[in-house]
């Protein structure tokens, strides 16, 4: 593989992993406040779907990520209603969300767009563009440097960059201030932020909805980003893939940026190469396609060290008897 | 007006929880500067009324007044800036954060943390000066003893300025001298002019600290009286409702062959930690062995080892037979085919399986006997006409084998435990915690049938936290503290005071004050725990 | 003491449930401009007025039951099995294999091997998950998700490279031989004068399914196993103080659970396809999750709710066929349905609970006598 390839691939894999980074991130302020969310899929797809009908009908890109997060943190107010008002069984839920999506997001798209429950292709006004950083033009015959800095550095659409930032943010945010230090709390140990005197309830719906506008980012950025509209089912099991790199990173952000990365490459490569021809034998393209959940069934086993989710996890909060 | 006003005043307090009537119509004054007793039995809704006042439940009537005036606690927060602090039974701490943390969470300053845990830190060292409350405020606290834990909950209540702390059963967990030390704190908190509400079943305590003393029965509020004008027997009867023994009736114990022999035991869980470091203990039939130690010194491991929910290492025999301690055989299963039966400590999560119907458990652990089974299936009608004989014989109440296990109240779910287990005849009994939770006149009962079954020349191994229970059915005391065995005292040749230092794990006479020994002790365990999760 | 009699736990709270959820379908169909009750009146003609239709939703009925019964077993020991559609995509590899490698004389012959070969796949592909949330605590409810991600790339692999017949452009294995066809209902119940289930893949796997409501209800209520199951189910530290191996029961639990959610392969991929065909499972272990939870996880209540499902898929077809509302207002239902009965479920009980109350209350009151 020569150096231009080999950038090339590096540049796939960083736009193919912000989706699952966006939602990653996403998974881990819900589970991070005890709440947990296999809905991530059903979210993004939401999303995914009113960004491309709303960028498509105004013909702003703007509204498009705007009516996105709404459909998506609207399906975690599902989420949290049953699972943190109804105290119900939070996977259950996720389930739902999942399916709740999936189905919607094709019975309006049928009934909005009469195109087989996709949007139309959407103009360019309707996509987010990529941006050129300053002196990428300039510096781009410089060798190595520059077309590393060109290739894979400049030249993404501004939710790339907006993932990349999330991380540094969420670790500051979790580790830094009060807030994170409360819905660390609440993740590990709901009754004794109860008896401080601070609401579970508003935390954990706090932290559900930070979920909701990740997820919102990351369905945009699907349909409007990377790629030119809407089409059924077209997370294509990313929201999970997401939630294998949560459990990869161990709940933590910057790991969790080197997961997504791993896992987003992994779709790079899968993309680029269909079976891969080793000599001796060809990896075929399903093993690549598969990758992620075998990782993540192996770090699960605790091979490759032990995964503790937050201990009030899936739990809902009953005080009284 | 304000200066006589009461520190706390409860008006007509009422709370259910579904059909159960936990506080019916409560009415309660306490002093400002005062220590105040609140003493009943388990489940007399002591806890539920303080956790009202605390906010952490919602009454369904009532009013309160704090220092004269008519407050609205609908949560914590409210207790909080009423100046009200609780200490839970079940410590409120969140485990793997540090003792700074766990202070701050609730009443940090602004949006960052930095600001925050430099005053908390600076805060902690002036308190931990002013009311011996040492604890490390970097510490995580998951990896701190008990007692620890207790203080950080304390410095919790005072770091918000608390003038009213409420205690929940605060010596549970502690032995007799850490208790004492808590006094200690506690009569520096009133000569501060604080207000402390304690909560407790044991008669000691409120006789030891309290000025004034309110007896709690069934839910309602049966007696408020000074405490220098009462005694613990009459205490015991506003408890009660009636005269109470406080003592069983037995013969001396004649025991003959061993039943049970422990040589070298030890247990390693799953963090690393050893917790029991050695166990050498033999058991004979007809006489009653109690193990006596304050919660959480492997008296619980012991039990589950010897019923065969946990692994170890050594040797262990019943009968003469040689026991897995590992693999496949250490089990329930193979425990219950060598005549042993065994009464958990926690009858809700082991003992019993709550949903299931009382039938269903009255079988539970021994469903594979064949007289319970035709072929692969199970023999319903034979299980119902055993659980109905069972009910008969041990005058369990409600009389319906088809009502679930958690219909009943907690005397009659032990009952149904007791006579399950009892029932089989084993050659050793292993009972944990036999009346906790259990009301007065189940607990007699149970007694009597424990001593009862060693009459009839079983063995039986007893374990409680609870010494009055130890002292009225041992024949023999081991105490047991950080997986050893301290020492064995002859019942009627021992007092508390001899039992709670070797619970503390000192013997003789201490050379300093005993907290101090006590104190010492604890921070070698918590730093051998530390090395060993570790290492 | 229990709060609300157990006839209104398992008939009035799965009920309000349903009828919350066909509320919100009706709100969706009218806010996409067509007429609910039109909606309603096309699903019932097509799926429940003719004998045809009803071939249709006892076909779908059939994938339901044994992908409920799956969920519900798992339930039982509080497992949450979400990887029911992976264990049935195995299940129908291994009745494919079955089927074209093996010379059958007859189809009853067959159908049991294929019946086994199809419990086998099913199990094995649930048994890495079961082994380790028994033995190393890996959450099964995300390991059986993974997994069947990875039954979906190895069926993929597997029909693409090794089982297509060369020249074929479809992912799919040859036609089964003609021997192993299995009577459908239109071959067992039409007469010369009355033909019934014109052209409906209902077929004799149906019975199957039928003799698996009564296995699971056996063995949930009538077995030792099954009462270790519940045990364990209820409460692990009382299950391991019995005696009872916890690694035990959930990796058989587990076991039949798979092995449920794989004899669905015989009713698609034998019964109907009569191939292997990619994605021959049709989101029917999802829809396990629904029924299971409509169904009480009771075998009686799965089999209702498996019909009503059945009705649904076969009426979403219709309404597809004859309206602008696609199939997928089906997975909205659907979705609602796990909503209300699983997720809500506190939202429909908990009122109730409250009105059980009252009247009890009320009735002691009036019991006792005045003083």
């Amino acid at each position: 593989m020569d150096f231009l390839t080999a950038l090339q691939v590096l540049d796939s894999t960083v736009r193919l992993s912000t989706p699952l980074l966006l939602a990653c991130l996403a998974g881990l302020f819900s589970e991070r406040s005890g709440i947990f969310d296999i809905g991530l899929e059903g979210k993004m797809l939401a999303a995914a779907f009113f960004s491309a009908a709303v960028a498509f009908t105004s013909g702003s890109v703007w509204m498009g990520l705007l009516a996105g997060t709404a459909a998506s943190i609207a399906l975690s107010a599902i989420h949290g209603f049953a699972s943190i008002t109804f105290r119900g069984n939070q996977l259950i839920s996720g389930v739902a969300i999942n399916f709740l999506a999936a189905g919607t997001t094709v019975v309006v798209a049928q009934s909005w767009f009469a195109q087989g429950g996709r949007t139309p292709s959407l103009p360019p006004e309707g996509r987010f563009q990529t941006i050129t950083l300053p002196f990428a033009e300039a510096l781009r015959d410089v060798p190595i440097a520059g077309p590393i800095y060109h290739e894979l550095i400049s030249g993404h659409s501004i939710l790339v960059y907006v993932g990349l930032l999330a991380v540094p943010l969420t670790w500051w945010v979790l580790f830094r201030t009060r807030f994170g230090l409360r819905l660390r709390a609440v993740g590990e140990a709901p009754e004794a932020v109860d008896t401080a005197g601070i609401s579970v309830v508003g935390l954990r719906y706090a932290a559900v909805a930070i979920a909701g506008v990740l997820c919102g980012i990351a369905g945009a950025y699907l349909a409007t980003g990377l790629q030119a509209g809407f089409v059924k089912d077209m997370t294509a099991g990313r929201g999970f893939i997401a939630l294998a790199a949560l459990i990869f990173s161990k709940w933590r952000p910057w790991h969790a940026l080197g997961a997504c990365l791993l896992f987003g490459f992994l779709q790079a490569i899968a993309l680029r190469y269909q079976n891969i021809d080793l000599g001796a034998f060809t990896v075929p393209v399903q093993v690549m396609d598969a990758a992620p959940y075998i990782l993540t069934v192996v770090i699960l086993a605790g091979f490759v060290g032990r995964a503790i989710p937050p201990r009030a996890g899936g739990e809902p909060y009953v005080k009284e008897r | 007006m304000t200066d006589t006003a009461p520190a706390i005043e409860l008006r007509g307090i009422s709370k259910a929880f579904g059909p159960v009537q936990a506080n019916k119509d409560i009415s309660l004054a306490v002093q400002p500067g005062t220590i105040h007793g609140i003493i009943g039995e388990n489940g007399a809704g002591k806890s539920t009324l303080m956790s009202i006042l605390y906010g952490f439940y919602k009454a369904d009537a009532g009013e309160v007044f704090i220092r004269g005036k008519k407050t609205e606690i609908p949560d914590s927060q409210a207790a909080i800036a009423a100046g009200i602090g609780m200490v839970f039974q079940h410590f409120k701490l969140v485990p793997n954060f540090t003792v700074l943390e766990n202070v701050i969470l609730g009443v940090e300053e602004g949006g960052l943390l930095k600001p925050s845990l430099a005053k908390a830190r600076r805060a902690l060292t002036d308190l931990a000066r002013e009311y011996e409350l040492n604890v490390d405020p970097d510490a995580v606290v998951e990896t701190l003893s008990v007692g620890h834990q207790q203080r950080v909950e304390i410095l919790k209540a005072l770091y918000r300025q608390a003038d009213i702390l409420i205690l929940d059963e605060p010596t549970g967990v502690l032995t007799p001298a850490e208790a004492d030390h808590l006094f200690r704190i506690l009569a520096g908190l009133k000569r501060e002019g604080k207000t402390i509400v304690l909560i407790t079943h044991k008669l000691r305590e409120i006789m030891e600290i309290t000025d004034t003393v309110s007896v709690m029965r069934q839910g309602e509020m049966t007696a408020t009286v000074p405490t220098s004008e009462t005694s613990p027997e009459h205490l015991a009867e506003l408890m009660v409702g009636r005269k109470v023994l406080l003592r069983v009736d037995k013969t001396p114990a004649r025991p003959a062959q061993t039943v049970l022999e422990i040589e070298k035991l030890r247990v390693t869980d799953q963090h690393g930690v050893e917790r029991l470091k050695g166990i050498d203990l033999a058991v004979r039939a007809g006489e009653i062995v109690g193990i006596a130690g304050v919660a959480g010194n492997g008296q619980s491991e012991l039990l589950e080892v010897l019923g065969g929910t946990r692994e170890a290492t050594g040797r262990v025999r019943i009968n003469g037979e040689e026991m897995a301690l590992t693999g496949r055989h250490a089990d329930g299963r193979t425990r219950r085919g060598q005549g042993i039966a065994h009464v958990p400590e926690d009858r809700q999560r082991a003992g019993l399986v709550m949903p299931f119907a009382a039938w269903e458990n009255a079988v539970f652990g021994y469903h594979r006997d064949p007289a319970y089974n035709r072929g692969v299936l199970m023999d319903n009608e034979a299980i119902r006409r055993d659980a109905d004989n069972k009910i008969d014989r041990f005058d369990i109440r409600p009389a319906n084998c088809r009502l679930s296990a958690r219909s009943f109240s907690g005397g009659n779910q032990q009952k149904i435990v007791l006579a399950r287990e009892i029932d089989r005849n084993p050659d050793l009994l292993l009972v944990g915690q036999p009346t906790r939770g259990v009301d007065i006149g189940a607990i007699e009962f149970i007694h009597q049938e424990i001593v009862r079954l060693r009459d009839a020349g079983k063995a039986i191994l007893l374990v409680s936290v609870e010494l009055d229970e130890i002292f009225s059915l041992a024949d023999r005391i081991v105490v047991m503290f950080d997986g050893r065995v301290m020492g064995e005292r002859d019942p009627a040749q021992t007092d508390e005071r001899e039992l709670g230092l070797l619970m503390a794990g000192i013997e003789g006479e201490p050379d300093k004050p005993e907290w101090q020994a006590i104190d010492e002790q604890w921070e070698r365990v918590e730093a051998e725990e530390e090395a060993a999760r570790h290492g | 003491m229990d709060r609300m009699p157990a006839w209104a736990d398992a008939v009035l709270v799965p009920l309000i449930s349903l009828l919350l959820a066909a509320i919100l379908s009706a709100l969706v169909i009218l806010a996409i401009g067509e007429s609910p009750v039109e909606a309603f009146r096309l699903m019932v003609e097509g799926a429940l007025m003719r004998s045809a239709g009803w071939g249709y939703t006892l076909y779908y009925a059939t994938n339901f039951i044994f992908t409920g019964l799956a969920v519900a077993v798992a339930f039982h020991a509080r497992l949450f099995n979400i990887g029911g559609e992976g264990q049935a995509m195995l299940g129908a590899l291994g009745v494919a294999l079955v089927c074209l490698y093996i010379p059958w004389p007859h189809w009853s012959l067959a159908l049991l091997a294929a019946s086994a070969s199809a419990a086998l796949f099913g199990a094995l592909w649930a048994l890495i998950p079961a082994y380790l949330q028994a033995t190393r605590g890996s959450h099964i409810v995300i390991t059986t998700i993974m997994f069947n991600f990875i039954a979906a790339a190895l069926l993929n692999y597997l029909l693409v490279n090794v089982m297509k017949p060369a020249g074929m452009m479809e992912p799919a294995t040859a036609t089964f031989p003609q021997a192993v066809h299995l009577p459908t209902f239109q071959d067992m119940f039409s007469t010369a004068a009355t033909p019934l289930f014109r052209g409906s893949p209902a077929n004799v796997t149906f019975f199957v399914a039928l003799l698996a409501c009564l296995f699971v209800w056996a063995l949930i209520w009538r077995t030792r196993l099954g009462y270790e199951i519940r045990a364990q189910g209820h409460s692990e530290t009382a299950a391991r103080y019995a005696g009872i191996r916890p690694v035990r029961i959930v990796v058989i639990a587990m076991l039949i659970s798979g092995a449920l959610a794989g004899l669905m392969g015989i009713n698609s991929t034998m019964g109907e396809a009569e191939r292997l065909i990619l994605n021959s499972t049709e989101g029917a272990g999802f829809i396990g999750i629904a029924v299971a939870l409509m169904g009480r996880n009771h075998p009686l209540g799965v089999l209702l709710a498996a019909i009503l499902f059945g009705f649904l898929y076969q009426g979403g077809a219709e309404l597809a066929l004859w309206t602008n509302i696609p199939r997928e207002l089906i997975v909205v239902i659907q979705a609602l349905v796990i909503l209300f009965t699983g997720a809500l479920d506190n939202m429909v009980r908990m009122p109730l609970e409250r009105a059980f109350l009252a009247a009890r209350r009320r009735r002691t009151r009036r019991a006792e006598p005045a003083e």
